[in-house]
């Protein structure tokens, strides 16, 4: 089963593709391995989630898993089992700033 | 035919407008990259067609996209799906990291904060593209935190000059918008030759093509730093040159319009009988290199043109002596302000002039600054103007 992952408005066009993208992962289903998956699927995603020299998530951007924010967890820490099972999407989502 | 490509960056994507040389039609085609906020969109010299885009947004960072058809079509170079999924990527075009190896990179230290405290570098954004004047797949790029960059592969990757940074950059402070390398000139006489500037550290030069850096800020004062003459910490808003006299450079700094001509190894005041001396942009005629053109503004506290008329000021002069251009600009109730990028001129016979506003006007002239009809009025807010000329 693809994991799926709901990609924001600038992003899904940047990508030029659809919302929601389904990766397929080997291995344990993890926030890094998600996002390494998106990037190898996307490149030109490649610095617009995770900083280029840092890795480190992007301070506007949050990561929601099965209605959790996920966003200070581990990228190493496993997902919940639906995000990995492809029943619930892992959500990149802008943070609301601004007016 | 000959015609012009007015090139333009707003907070929310990037326009283009295009008209013959009689520069009165004009067809607006954008928003590219709808949403996104443009610093900066600049052709090369010696190919129009090939277009360079800054992109960026606070959420999700620095996107680079080139046009090779004239701005029709745009790619991100670089971005391109690897053949194997485990492979390095050939190159990512928004990849700017600082140089900090043993080799060419210098170590990333701290720089100056408003408060006086020393605060990390970090990258954020792409500020100014400026395109090689021989080769359309070598750009500049000056960014913030301020550092200078370069590509030769057209975008796909790019590298830090990192000398410049060793030019005393612990004391470089930001301006009000972000320590930001915002001007690249290239010496049209000699490649090697390269100036930039930075809000708020000031002028620096190369004349080894990026080896070694050395402040130009002798002959400035600015009354708002601890040391009015300090070698650094002025906030030059831009400089300007004309091809034909290359050491000869005309600044418009945080207050104060300078003139140098010796390279920026001297400079001296020629603000003259300007309403204000406080502004962004500053310009050189295309034909004549001693007519230049700025748009005072009332203030560092109220960036808007001094009694809400909109005035462009030009000296035939080379400075000190200014009139004000305002046929066609409007003379009462304007509060717009124009960014330093925001101001270009064409190299038509007769020079044509443009500058967009923050009130999302762009405004030309096609008799170098006589007279000045708006191309459009209601983009977002402008942050920069480029021109191309096609002939």
């Amino acid at each position: 089963m693809a994991v799926r992952v709901v990609l924001p408005y600038h992003l899904k066009n940047l990508a030029a593709t659809g919302a929601e993208v389904a990766l397929e992962i080997d291995g344990p289903v993890t926030q890094r391995a998600v996002l390494d998956a998106l990037e190898d699927a996307y490149p030109v995603l490649r610095g617009t989630i995770r900083d280029h020299a840092t890795g480190a998530r992007r301070p506007l951007l949050r990561f929601f898993a099965c209605s959790q924010d996920v966003s200070h967890e581990s990228p190493d820490a496993a997902l919940p089992e639906a995000i990995a099972s492809g029943d619930e999407p892992f959500l990149i989502i802008g943070a609301i700033a601004g007016g | 035919m000959s015609g012009v490509r007015v090139l333009v960056g707003t907070k929310k994507g990037a326009f283009i407008l295009t008209s013959d040389g009689r520069r009165r039609d004009w067809e607006v085609s954008g928003p590219h990259f709808a949403g996104w906020e443009i610093y900066h969109v600049k052709g090369s010299p010696v190919d129009p067609d090939r277009i360079y885009a800054s992109q960026t947004s606070d959420w999700f960072g620095q996107i680079i996209q080139r046009s090779s058809d004239g701005g029709n079509t745009w790619e991100t170079p670089g971005g391109e799906k690897t053949p194997d999924p485990y492979a390095p990527p050939a190159g990512v075009s928004n990849k700017f990291v600082y140089d900090t190896s043993d080799d060419t990179g210098r170590p990333l230290t701290t720089h100056q904060w408003y408060d006086g405290t020393q605060h990390p570098w970090e990258f954020k954004r792409v500020w100014h593209l400026e395109p090689s004047l021989t080769d359309p797949d070598t750009v500049y790029a000056g960014v913030e935190d301020a550092a200078l960059f370069k590509t030769t592969d057209g975008a796909a990757t790019w590298h830090e000059l990192a000398a410049l940074r060793a030019a005393e950059g612990e004391k470089w402070a930001p301006g009000a918008g972000g320590l930001g390398l915002h001007t690249i000139l290239l010496d049209p006489g000699d490649e090697d030759r390269i100036y930039v500037a930075i809000s708020a550290a000031g002028a620096f030069r190369t004349d080894d093509g990026g080896q070694s850096w050395k402040p130009i800020n002798r002959g400035l004062r600015s009354q708002y730093i601890p040391d009015p003459e300090a070698e650094i910490g002025h906030c030059v808003h831009r400089i300007a040159l004309h091809p034909s006299k290359p050491e000869t450079l005309f600044m418009q700094k945080h207050w104060d319009i300078m003139r140098t001509d010796n390279a920026g190894d001297e400079w001296h005041e020629v603000s003259g009988n300007l309403p204000t001396d406080f502004g962004f942009p500053i310009e050189v005629h295309a034909h004549e290199p001693e007519t230049i053109y700025v748009v005072p503004i009332k203030s560092d506290s109220e960036h808007y043109p001094p009694e809400g008329k909109l005035r462009v000021y030009r000296s035939r002069t080379g400075g000190n002596d200014w009139e004000a251009l305002t046929d066609g600009l409007p003379q009462e109730n304007c509060y717009v302000n124009v960014l330093r990028d925001a101001m270009a001129v064409d190299s038509l016979d007769e020079c044509g002039v443009y500058f967009g506003t923050t009130g999302g006007q762009v405004y030309g002239s096609a008799d170098g600054g006589d007279h000045w009809t708006p191309i459009v009025r209601d983009l977002p807010a402008v942050y920069s103007v480029e021109v191309q000329t096609l002939k």
